[in-house]
């Protein structure tokens, strides 16, 4: 693995590979000195050109836990708004001496780009592109998913996959990287994946995708899935006509109270409820909902932090050996 | 290369593919034929060009050349544009009117006409804006182009749909006055905003924004029948979806006056390519899938798609070196289109050479009204030849072409054919598979 650009073409050994050394990562973050010497006087480059806080440090935290030196670039804007083409912002990069490339672009493909060019040498990461991928949140995803179906089935979450695991994805398919990345990812893991969403939020053309599809968020989840991933949905979306106003869309696509209830009074079930942040409570989310025992919402957040742990030193370090101190 | 009197003997070419039959070129024209050819007077004099297998073509004309001059000089220039179409197998061009200014008057449309009479090295025919500013808005001086030194009789906003029902009905009628056509470039508006690549699987997995087929054929369906009723001649641009090919069938089949162009890299590439994020696979309209790629081969293959089109969009480099969305969308074409039609059309049996000389030439040239172009092999005729290798094959470089542009999608890809001679009003201007010289007339 030179770079890690999408879950569409990740291996399944590879994914695996990551989740194990991300449950390895993630027993570092329980310490009282949460930091390995795996890549001490290594340089990761964050390149930011989209906003992303939560992203960005989450990258920035788990670099400097393997001792790398950060360089966050913040880069605002597109590159022709700003005047720098990518094609320099890389090369100034190289010049530099970055080790990786943490790359968060508002074009679909630009990291795929960065790696077909011989504008940089160092592997780079996709750290969400457009309404592409975002391929280390369906990582984390995943981590978060299979440690949940571990528990619930009582085995060992070590060098297992999802298989059999029934996932919901629910809100605007059309403009989520995360949904295209988990579906890809889970789907290599085995997992059965249903995408809810209103029909002009899903893409032309998702007719084909390995999931089941689906305009009605109560029949799904009556048919009782293991987990429901809720996706941000961006309130401007219906003065383009996606849907009439926020008020409609919360009541027949958002996890609501009454959802919650009638989730609650299924026998037995331990589904787990979801959400990549940040998120807009009471629209797709209520409040009960995001705080309630199902949500997983800060577990992913913790798990973020360990499975880019994981990514950086795979594409660092090179070697399939363990890094030193674990 | 001179001669004493202005005389070429070709041997041995085979017009149209056929059996070989000696040329003779005399002052422009086609002076003998067959046997007749080294016999004639003039031959004992006469420049040998020994073509001995080779496929003799009328010169081919392209209603659909982006030359970029005024304006965009960084891009391309009529000299540099126009050697890439003599070496491409062509001897006119249509240049499309979406420069800087825009060709919407007189004054633009003589300017890129004299530019191309004093490069010399194809027929520079001019395309007028159909409204002034490409602006969709207010028609633009059509008379006076159509009156003009320069001859319009094509007027396009292309790269931006005439877009208002009214606008495109007013200017189907009165281009009538010019005999004049309205080349459509059919892009629904509202349906394209923020488009960047065919809608469909691939976009879906791509995460880019999607140009729905039905953006093209809307527009299409529209036209034919507005064409019908004020009863115009429209043609359309680039033609790219299997539902485009049936809708100018069905038009067709009505006797609506709809001609149709089909470009060679939607006859062979589809939006797969575009999986690689590299902008060079990136045009407007965008690939498709392989259904429409070969929807398209058997419109062009029965006449419903009249001509090919090379829709030659030449950049410069820093527009395609960028992340996909920021890119510029257009690709090269004019050094490419004689292969690209002769692998997918030819060597796959769809259509025969003298087929080829129907949709690059003579279709072309009845589209445009260009009256000297586009004619038979036949003694009397101007001396517009195209002398191709067949068998030859031969690797796409873009650093190797004539063009200032270096994104030709065709990169690395071996095709076949390989036009060697150009004859172009009796000069040649390509020898050999090279550029010769220009030919010169009076000034312009």
């Amino acid at each position: 693995m030179k770079h890690l650009l999408s879950t569409v073409d990740l291996s399944r050994a590879d994914a695996i590979r990551i989740l194990d050394i991300a449950e390895e990562m993630a027993a570092v973050g329980t310490r009282e000195v949460k930091k390995l010497p795996a890549l001490r006087g290594r340089t990761v480059v964050n390149l930011f050109f989209e906003d992303s806080t939560r992203t960005r440090i989450s990258f920035e935290a788990a670099a400097k836990r393997l001792s790398a030196d950060v360089i966050n670039f913040s880069a605002k804007g597109s590159s022709v708004s700003k005047g720098e083409s990518l094609k320099d912002t890389a090369q100034t990069l190289q010049a530099i001496g970055a080790d990786a490339v943490v790359i968060r672009h508002g074009a679909s493909g630009a990291p795929a780009r960065l790696a077909a060019t011989d504008w940089i040498d160092a592997p780079v990461v996709n750290a969400g592109d457009g309404t592409h991928e975002h391929p280390t949140q369906a990582l984390l995803d995943a981590f978060t998913l299979r440690a949940h179906w571990s528990r619930v089935r009582g085995e060992a979450s070590l060098g297992a996959d999802l298989s059999g695991m029934k996932v919901a994805i629910v809100g605007d398919i059309l403009h989520s990287r995360v949904a295209r990345s988990n579906l890809w990812l889970l789907r290599t893991l085995g997992a059965e994946v249903t995408m809810v969403a209103p029909p002009t939020l899903l893409p032309h053309g998702s007719s084909a995708w390995p999931c089941t599809i689906s305009y009605d968020l109560d029949a799904t989840l009556a048919t009782g899935v293991d987990a429901v991933m809720m996706l941000r949905v961006q309130g401007e979306r219906m003065h383009d006509s996606f849907f009439p106003n926020t008020r409609e869309y919360s009541r027949l696509w958002g996890f609501d109270d009454a959802r919650l209830a009638a989730l609650d009074a299924q026998p037995g079930t331990e589904t787990i409820i979801m959400h990549p942040g940040p998120m807009n409570r009471g629209l797709e989310i209520s409040s009960a909902a995001a705080d309630s025992p199902r949500s997983t919402v800060l577990a992913q957040v913790a798990n973020g932090v360990a499975v880019r742990m994981a990514v950086l030193y795979l594409l660092l370090s090179g070697d399939q050996q363990r890094p030193a101190g674990l | 290369m001179s001669t004493t009197n202005n005389a070429y003997l070709i041997r041995g070419a085979r017009p149209l593919g056929t059996e070989a039959s000696d040329i003779l070129v005399q002052d422009g024209k086609i002076a003998a034929l067959g046997a007749d050819a080294a016999t004639h007077a003039a031959a004992a004099d006469a420049t040998l060009i020994e073509a001995a297998g080779q496929i003799a073509l009328p010169g081919m004309v392209d209603i659909h050349t982006h030359l970029r001059e005024p304006g965009r000089e960084d891009a391309e220039t009529v000299e540099t544009g126009t050697r890439a179409a003599a070496l491409g197998g062509f001897t006119a061009v249509h240049a499309m009117a979406n420069s800087n200014p825009v060709a919407d008057t007189a004054g633009v449309v003589e300017q890129v006409w004299s530019l191309g009479r004093r490069s010399g090295w194809v027929d520079v025919r001019p395309v007028g804006a159909v409204t002034v500013g490409l602006s969709g808005e207010q028609m633009s001086e059509i008379g006076a182009m159509a009156d003009s030194r320069a001859q319009v009789r094509v007027f396009s906003d292309d790269g931006i749909c005439v877009f208002d029902p009214l606008i495109m009905r007013r200017a189907l009628e009165y281009v009538k006055a010019f005999d004049g056509v309205v080349a459509q470039h059919a892009q629904e508006p509202r349906l394209t905003e923020g488009a960047q690549m065919n809608e469909g699987e691939v976009s879906a997995v791509l995460g880019l924004a999607g140009w729905p087929a039905v953006a093209e054929e809307s527009i299409i369906a529209r036209d034919v029948l507005l064409a019908e009723h004020v009863g115009s001649r429209l043609h359309v641009c680039h033609v790219s979806t299997a539902g485009s090919v049936e809708i100018i069938r069905w038009a067709k089949s009505r006797g609506v006056n709809v001609t149709a162009e089909v470009t060679p890299h939607h006859l062979l590439l589809t939006d797969e390519l575009v999986k690689s994020y590299d902008p060079v696979y990136k045009v407007n309209p965008p690939l498709r899938a392989e259904a429409d790629v070969m929807a398209l081969r058997a419109g062009l293959a029965d006449g419903t798609i009249d001509v090919i089109g090379t829709d030659h969009a030449p950049h410069p480099s820093e527009a395609k070196e960028c992340e996909w969305a920021a890119a510029a969308m257009g690709m090269t074409g004019l050094e490419t289109a004689l292969s690209v039609v002769q692998h997918t059309m030819i060597e796959t049996g769809l259509i025969t050479w003298a087929d080829f000389a129907r949709i690059t030439s003579s279709a072309p040239a009845a589209i445009g009204r260009v009256e000297d172009q586009g004619r038979e092999l036949a003694v009397g005729e101007p001396a517009n030849i195209t002398l191709v290798d067949a068998e030859a094959r031969w690797v796409v470089d873009p650093v190797a072409m004539a063009t200032k542009g270096r994104n030709s999608p065709f990169k690395g890809l071996e095709l076949p054919g390989k036009v060697t001679t150009v004859f172009f009003h009796g000069h040649p201007t390509v020898l050999g598979g090279e550029l010769n010289t220009p030919r010169i007339t009076e000034a312009a």
